[in-house]
């Protein structure tokens, strides 16, 4: 493998494994390497241009008016572990992360289906405590689940239990959400305070060896999708910063539309415990997972009137405005910190790992 | 997070002091990686004066540990019944061929632990496993390291051991200003490694060599308060160590911790990844604590690598290099593919320049 480097001298550093061969957790991290794999991978032997936009949801044309709505399809695999955590479980992310999948492109939810694994030996009454919460998550977002599958697999071979949820949605003629259509002069709108969820599943874990008060924000975001898409139908990208965080969401969305963001770190809300915790790991709260916040990247002129309606709405209610689209810097996301300077705002690389010292 | 000493305007009022005082072009070096990253994260090498240059230390554990002990430490993780803890940034350093990622891929049982305290909690869990605890790092984690060991001994367990690869600072800095092409002329000390072990060992090492050194801590107004000091010892011609951290430094640092690292650990040489090996620059087990060296229990003693020509690492940890100067950085070399050390470690010189320098990329 040397020879493919002749022009560097010096002597230290082996070379790694590039992790090319194996599939390792950092592919799910949903960072760079999920992206690589992607890339290299998937699209490639799957590719269409349907599957090749990049969205949360891909949008399908059923005729050729179109004057006609249009259909948002997705699919979401959850594997968190421990199922229950502050805030939440297994089965209320399993329905929201599909229904937010949808919201991001636009889209009102309609029906899911839903796929269990589950390992031997799961206790049932685990099994009914996340049937209901999976209930009123859909009652309360208003998706319906149409068509279900179970399998079980031996002792062992699961965590519990893995849910697969996909769902339809109808997207509007005059809406057209995606990734690639930030422009510059665009204003960036964050609804809510960073890493909540991350936080809450690593303290679920025992990872903190701390107790806090944090709590996972899942949440269904299709109302507030919605609200924002009647005053304004204009928006440009909604995009839920989930695994990655929104360090890596801006980061795809700047890839996407050719263009450069810059955010402004002092209006980035982080909750204190949250950001307690992350001290203390070595975590930035820009790359813990969210589920239940959405970034809207929309015209300045409806930024009025977007962010009033947010605010109005219980999961938009400390929505603000976190920066700008620039033409400057394509591909790329600038952070102005909190003393007045201006660095790069990487996407997540691999795992998450937390630092030595 | 939202401190005073992250404020902005203190920051500007520090600024414009060093600004002030600056008349000519000085070279200081910043030990710790932590400091390196709050340096390139904040931005603030783009606030000082152009005269003033930064050189980054060799204050990263991850990026110090010989291949030959990430070696050792993949050897024992891929040995069957061992569960192997380490602080997660070890994960991806590279050895020869692997990393503990990989091992974990195959199969073995790879944690990360955010103390080797729950190392200890695993090795009572499975009593019929063999866990092992990679004690990596500077004389900061030496006292938690030390700790597990401590409490092993009191629960009597048979199965807990540490692969030890701990390395101290002060003969780190002697080896730099000894060396031939040095440029560095003033030293921020890494305060938390003062603050276990006090700075009473810098003294010398500043009347001999002629050199300040000023103890720093590592919010954006320490590393400024640190370089303010050292620069006004610079262009006044002193040669001092003095405490830039007093809310957490003493002259004698922690003597409880002090006194059990003594009491587990002994000085031994120590090999730097990159530097090569310095006399009595680590730290290893005394005979009386044989029974927990893991180098001994799985007899690894023999793995002896060869470290491969390709990245500039070595010179980017003596300060001799810049990240930048590296015709791989930001090309072949990326945290997801790293060459070296330096771009593999979140604490690494060369990972801060990536993820963060603007006039890098």
């Amino acid at each position: 493998m040397t020879e493919e480097f002749p022009t560097i001298q010096g002597a230290v550093c082996p070379i790694p494994l590039p992790h090319q061969e194996k599939i390792m957790l950092g592919h799910g991290s949903g960072g760079k390497m999920s992206h690589n794999l992607i890339q290299k991978y998937f699209l490639p032997a799957l590719t269409n241009p349907i599957l090749s936009v990049g969205d949360d949801s891909a949008v399908v044309q059923l005729t050729s008016n179109t004057d006609i709505a249009r259909l948002a399809l997705t699919t979401d695999s959850h594997v968190v572990w421990p199922l229950f955590f502050p805030g939440g479980d297994i089965g209320r992310l399993a329905i929201c992360g599909t229904v937010n999948d949808l919201a991001m492109v636009g889209a009102i939810p309609l029906y899911l289906t839903v796929g269990f694994i589950l390992e031997e030996g799961l206790e049932i009454g685990i099994l009914e405590r996340i049937l209901q919460s999976m209930q009123e998550a859909a009652h309360e977002s208003g998706i319906i689940i149409v068509a279900g599958d179970t399998k079980v697999v031996q002792h062992g071979k699961a965590d519990g239990l893995y849910i697969n949820t996909s769902g339809v949605g109808q997207i509007n003629p005059n809406i057209h959400v995606s990734g690639a259509n930030a422009q510059p002069g665009d204003v960036v709108i964050l609804s809510g305070s960073v890493g909540d969820h991350g936080i809450a599943v690593l303290q679920a874990r025992g990872e903190l060896g701390f107790d806090s008060e944090i709590t996972s924000d899942i949440a269904p975001l299709n109302q507030l999708t919605q609200a924002m898409l009647s005053v304004c139908p204009d928006i440009h990208v909604l995009r839920d910063p989930t695994r990655g965080g929104l360090a890596t969401s801006l980061n795809e969305i700047a890839h996407q539309s050719k263009v450069g963001i810059i955010v402004k770190e002092s209006d980035i809300p982080v909750r204190p415990a949250v950001a307690v915790a992350c001290e203390m790991l070595g975590f930035d709260p820009l790359y813990i997972a969210n589920e239940g916040k959405l970034i809207a990247i929309v015209p300045e002129d409806a930024q009025g009137i977007i962010l009033s309606t947010m605010q109005k709405m219980k999961y938009g209610e400390s929505s603000r405005v976190i920066g700008r689209v620039v033409a400057d810097y394509p591909g790329k996301v600038l952070l102005i910190t909190g003393i007045g300077s201006t660095r790069i705002l990487d996407a997540l690389s691999g795992e998450l790992l937390p630092r030595i010292c | 997070m939202q401190t005073d000493y992250r404020d902005e305007r203190l920051v500007q009022g520090v600024i414009e002091e060093i600004h002030k005082l600056t008349t000519q072009p000085w070279v200081l070096m910043e030990i710790c990686g932590g400091q390196t990253h709050a340096i390139m994260r904040y931005g603030l090498d783009q606030l000082l004066p152009s005269k003033i240059e930064l050189v980054h230390g060799p204050g990263c554990p991850v990026c110090v540990t010989s291949l030959e002990l990430i070696d050792k430490a993949l050897a024992i993780a891929s040995s069957p019944g061992v569960v192997f803890t380490s602080y997660g940034d070890m994960l991806r350093v590279p050895g020869s061929g692997r990393d503990l990622f990989s091992i974990r891929a195959n199969g073995g049982d790879v944690r990360v632990v955010y103390s080797p305290l729950d190392a200890v909690k695993i090795a009572q869990q499975y009593p019929d496993r063999q866990v092992v605890f990679f004690a990596i790092g500077f004389e900061t984690t030496a006292p938690a390291n030390v700790m597990s060991i401590l409490q092993a001994k009191r629960l009597g367990l048979k199965n807990y051991s540490v692969l030890v690869s701990h390395v101290r600072v002060p003969p780190a800095i002697r080896a730099i200003l000894t060396s031939p092409g040095n440029r560095v002329q003033g030293f921020l000390a890494a305060g938390h490694v003062c603050a276990v072990m006090g700075y009473w060992e810098y003294p010398a090492i500043s009347e001999l060599f002629h050199v300040p050194i000023v103890v720093t801590g590592f919010e954006p107004v320490d590393i400024l308060q640190g370089i303010l000091m050292t620069i006004k010892q610079l262009e006044h011609g002193e040669a001092r160590t003095e405490n830039g951290y007093p809310r957490i430094v003493t002259f004698d640092g922690n003597q409880p911790a002090q006194a059990i690292i003594n009491q587990v650990f002994t000085e031994c040489d120590r090999k730097w990844r990159g530097i090569g090996l310095l006399a009595g620059s680590g730290w290893c087990l005394r005979p009386e604590y044989a029974e927990f060296d893991a180098e001994l229990r799985f007899s690894v003693n023999q793995i002896q690598p060869e470290e491969s020509p390709i990245c500039i690492a070595g010179q980017i940890l003596q300060g001799l290099k810049k990240p930048k100067e590296c015709p791989a950085f930001g090309t072949l070399c990326t945290p997801e593919t790293p060459l070296g050390a330096t771009m593999v470690s979140s604490e690494g010189a060369c990972a801060a320049y990536y993820r963060y320098s603007l006039r890098s990329q």
